[in-house]
């Protein structure tokens, strides 16, 4: 018999069965999360910190990822609040900077509302998600890659560097990379910020703690490059 | 005296390491007395009473003996050849009989090393060497006189100090974890039991409940010593509450702060003290096996720990029916090729069972699943130390010291530009000026002191206002900084912060496991924003960019390491702007640290044009202008400061 928990999303009273994660109750219920190292059917990782949110009471409340973090009984979760969207869009910037050439990650950008970059582009090819090993390994059943080394050494690669003998070229490493799609063409194509999508960015004007819309992307709205994030609380 | 190889040999077998091979070896000249033979295990409690009883001669406050210190800072200065020297001495004189003589683990004024320390009346000599091992078996063994020249000197008012306990640094600690150390022999359990070793256990084992266990642990309010603080006594209770027949006991002694050596310390001065916290926990929570999760970078620890665990099990104090309460416990040594991240809990269980020394999210906290998938207390070396301690002398006598929140005393590694560098016992509440000023003796060659940093490579750097600040878990977090393990590095006017938080950043940035995107690459983007600051390329907008950046990786990292690397950062933002701003809008490091933003050049009034800095400047970057004249190229100049040393006239000035 399935468990279920009451738990408040966005300021709304939900039940959920028990051993299902924050992001899986988000989406189960039309609030989207945004992610770049989970993919259904891949266990979670936990490594882009994207997909984080504010649990607790204000006060405190603590930052969690919410793909790896199950939902417990009373517990309270804002997808969207401005703690939140400070630290992801700070994330996303970095994202930018680490890989300006991946449209996925261009895409997250123009949602959220970043339009600078203020790093130096790295170029890389690899943000380290781990979508790649976990798919080898889970999906088409290879083990043919993993991590090697560790913190800024940290890479993806067969074991020893050595060419793998149990990679069957099936490509499912390359389908899931959110890195190597490449960008597509803007007007700005060779700034490290391509902003061409902004029209995707969430343009309600006003700014509340709990997320309101559920139109993700929203199409009601005309698009107001100007405007800043307000912060109004509701009473 | 005899010495017994039973127990001896399998040191040996597992010996590569050069160092651990003399120290051993060491160890054995010194007449240590290792194991008595095959020994028959204690059945009862009062089978342990009665061994106690037995080696009651070895309390003889009348005894003559003689204690060297043992441990790495003193071996490295001497004492390796010192502790032979005396034996040889003694047995000369006929005196190896009835004076003993002790190799024991880190005596604690590490400064001073070799020392020396001669009972009755605890008289301490301090930086002895070998050729000093006659004079004083001669004077103070036989005659009971003082050759005063090994004798400490108060800097304060050049007094001569005889005994050990009213030298300041000893005087104003509270030794009552480290104190044993003086007198017991690591390598023999004997030594221990004489002390009062496994009392705890047996008062444990014989009629009290683990729940009564738990509840005097947690009366006692003591709180984790590995960094977090998390009290011990609730950790234990989740733990035993949790669903699960096969729990796990593990102990955390991956030890990895730079600069921190409290846990090896005790490992190597005092182990059976960590094996009893080990198996009174494991009976608390009913636990039936334990884990020692140690680096391999600390040989003598690894080997006296393992020793330890043979002697234990000899006596039957490990393995089947411990001391006949039916209660049944196994521990095992688990080498870990130690790497930072692996100290933090998670990621030690996962390097535990044989994968990669990753964390991961919690909860589930390990106390629900954690070795194996099951319900795991992991603790501190220190932590367990103290256990022992709170089941003797009760909860209510231990939380004496110690402030309201956190009982005991803690161990601090006071070191860095400091008089008095060494292991250092206080109880919590103690301010850090009593530690830094009074302990510690101040800051190195007069100078003045600017900041000390607590809690290691991601503690914060608190400067001179905080110095009244009290030293616990709740207050050291509102300063911006963290207890740790109790790394506290102390830097003089010398320093400069950013130059240091840049430093361990780069520790952070290798330490770092990888697996989040916020700490691995936050860090190296803090770090690329610290190149700019100290070559003087940085602009304002770095230092807000700076903050943002390091709050993000603070908020967004998953384990601690990334959630604390922010501290030598935020820290120094906070206290130290007025220097960050001189980076940054003067171009200037006040220090004189940051290479590319000070220049050396000869003052022509000063310099006698004798040419000894042109001589010494290895990057040819001084040359003689004309006769007698010489001037520095700052395009080829390194910053090496070696012209400084060799010119005999100070003529050669920084800015
Ligand atoms: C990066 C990192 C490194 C750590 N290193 C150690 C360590 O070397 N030794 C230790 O006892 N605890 C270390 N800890 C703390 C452990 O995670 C854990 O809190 C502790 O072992 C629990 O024991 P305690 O409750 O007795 O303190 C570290 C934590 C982090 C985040
Ligand atoms: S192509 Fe090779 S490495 Fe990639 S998922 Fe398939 S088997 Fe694994
Ligand atoms: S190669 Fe692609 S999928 Fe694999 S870890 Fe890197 S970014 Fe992720
Ligand atoms: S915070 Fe850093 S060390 Fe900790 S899990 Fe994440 S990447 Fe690894
Ligand atoms: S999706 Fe949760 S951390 Fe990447």
């Amino acid at each position: 018999m399935k468990i279920v928990v009451q738990m408040t999303l966005n300021g709304l009273r939900i039940d959920v069965d028990e051993g299902m994660t924050i992001l899986e109750a988000a989406r189960f219920y039309g609030m989207n999360i945004p992610t770049l190292c989970y993919l259904e059917g891949l266990s979670p990782y936990g490594a882009c910190r994207l997909c984080l949110v504010e649990i607790g009471m204000p006060g405190q409340s603590k930052l969690v990822t919410s793909c790896t973090y199950r939902v417990e009984e009373g517990l309270v979760v804002r997808t969207d609040s401005e703690w939140v969207i400070k630290r992801r869009k700070m994330l996303i910037e970095l994202y930018l900077a680490t890989c300006p050439s991946s449209k996925v990650i261009q895409d997250l950008a123009s949602k959220y509302h970043v339009t600078t970059v203020r790093f130096t582009p790295w170029h890389e090819d690899c943000i380290l998600c781990g979508l790649c090993v976990r798919m080898c390994a889970e999906q088409m059943q290879g083990k043919a890659i993993g991590f090697a080394h560790r913190g800024s050494n940290r890479r993806v690669t067969t074991p020893f560097d050595k060419e793998s003998e149990v990679c069957r070229l099936c490509g499912g490493c390359m389908y899931v990379c959110p890195a190597c799609q490449s960008r597509c063409q803007g007007p700005q194509e060779e700034q490290p910020v391509c902003n061409a999508c902004l029209n995707l960015q969430q343009p309600c004007l006003d700014y509340f703690e709990d997320k309101m819309c559920f139109m993700d992307p929203c199409v009601a709205c005309e698009l107001d490059a100007n405007r800043e994030v307000k912060a109004k609380r509701r009473p | 005296m005899p010495i017994n190889l039973i127990g001896v040999e399998p040191l040996y077998k597992e010996l590569n390491h050069n160092t651990t091979l003399s120290l051993v070896r060491f160890l054995l000249q010194g007449g240590v007395l290792m194991n008595t033979g095959i020994r028959s295990k204690l059945a009862k409690p009062v089978d342990l009473k009665n061994l106690r009883e037995m080696l009651k001669d070895r309390l003889d406050p009348k005894k003559q003996r003689l204690v060297v210190c043992g441990d790495t800072g003193c071996s490295v200065c001497g004492s390796r050849e010192l502790a032979p020297a005396i034996e040889e001495v003694l047995q000369e004189r006929g005196l190896a009989g009835s004076v003993e003589l002790k190799v024991t683990g880190c005596l604690g004024f590490c400064e001073k090393g070799p020392l020396v320390l001669v009972f009755p009346g605890a008289v301490f000599y301090q930086q002895v060497q070998a050729e000093d091992a006659a004079e004083i078996v001669e004077k103070t063994v036989l005659r009971g006189e003082i050759v005063d020249r090994l004798l400490y000197t108060d800097p304060a008012d050049g007094r001569k100090i005889t005994c050990a306990y009213d030298i300041p640094f000893y005087k104003l600690q509270t030794r009552t974890l480290l104190e044993t150390g003086w007198y017991i022999n690591p390598l023999d359990i004997d030594d221990y039991i004489a002390r009062g070793g496994y009392a705890a256990l047996a008062k444990v084992l014989d009629g009290m409940p683990p729940e009564a266990v738990i509840a005097e642990i947690k009366e006692a309010d003591l709180r984790g010593r590995g960094g977090a603080g998390f009290p011990t006594g609730l950790k234990w209770e989740f733990c035993r509450a949790a669903a699960g027949n096969e729990k796990y006991i593990l102990c955390n002694a991956d030890e990895g702060d730079p600069g921190a050596f409290m846990d090896r310390s005790l490992l190597e001065g005092n182990p059976h003290a960590v094996l009893e916290g080990i198996i009174i926990a494991a009976y608390a929570v009913g636990a039936k096996e334990g884990i020692i999760y140690i680096r391999i970078e600390y040989p003598t620890a690894v080997l006296k720990i393992e020793q330890a665990v043979r002697q234990a099990r000899e006596l039957g104090l490990l393995g089947k029916n411990i001391l006949g309460s039916g209660f049944d416990f196994e521990v095992i040594i688990s080498k870990g090729a130690g790497a930072f991240v692996c100290g933090e809990e998670t990621a030690l269980i996962r390097a535990a069972e044989g994968k990669v020394g990753e964390p991961r999210q919690k909860p589930p906290f390990p106390a629900n699943a954690g070795f194996r998938g099951m319900p795991t207390v992991i603790n501190n070396v220190e932590t367990f130390v103290n256990v022992p301690l709170i089941i003797n002398r009760g909860a209510a006598a231990y939380h004496e010291t110690g402030t309201e929140s956190s009982g005991g005393t803690k161990i601090f590694c006071l070191v860095g530009k400091i008089n008095n560098s060494g292991l250092v016992e206080v109880p919590f509440g103690t301010t850090l000026r009593q530690i830094i000023f009074g302990i510690g003796g101040g800051i190195k060659n007069g100078k003045r002191f600017k900041a000390v940093q607590t809690g290691g490579p991601s503690g914060g750097c608190l400067p001179e206002e905080m110095l009244d600040l009290k030293v616990d878990f709740k207050d050291l977090a509102q300063a911006g900084s963290i207890m740790g393990s109790g790394g506290m590095i102390v830097m003089d006017e010398d320093t400069c912060v950013v130059d240091l938080a840049r430093y361990f950043l780069q520790f952070l940035k290798s330490e770092s496991c990888g697996k989040c995107f916020s700490c691995r690459v936050g860090i190296q983007r803090m770090l690329e924003i610290y190149d700019r600051l100290t070559t003087g390329s940085a602009s304002i907008e770095d230092l807000d960019l700076l903050e943002e950046l390091a709050v993000t990786v603070k908020d967004t990292s998953m384990c601690g390491l990334g959630q604390t690397s922010a501290n030598p950062v935020l820290s120094t933002l906070r206290y130290f702007r007025d220097e960050y701003l001189a980076h940054v809008r003067d171009k200037r490091c006040p220090a004189g640290v940051c290479r590319s933003l000070f220049r050396y050049s000869i003052d022509q009034d000063s310099c006698i044009g004798c040419g000894s800095c042109a001589e010494q400047c290895h990057a040819g970057a001084i040359v003689e202008m004309e006769e007698g004249c010489y001037s520095i190229n700052p395009e080829l100049c390194t910053r090496c400061g070696a012209c400084v040393e060799a010119c005999v006239s100070d003529a050669i000035t920084k800015g």
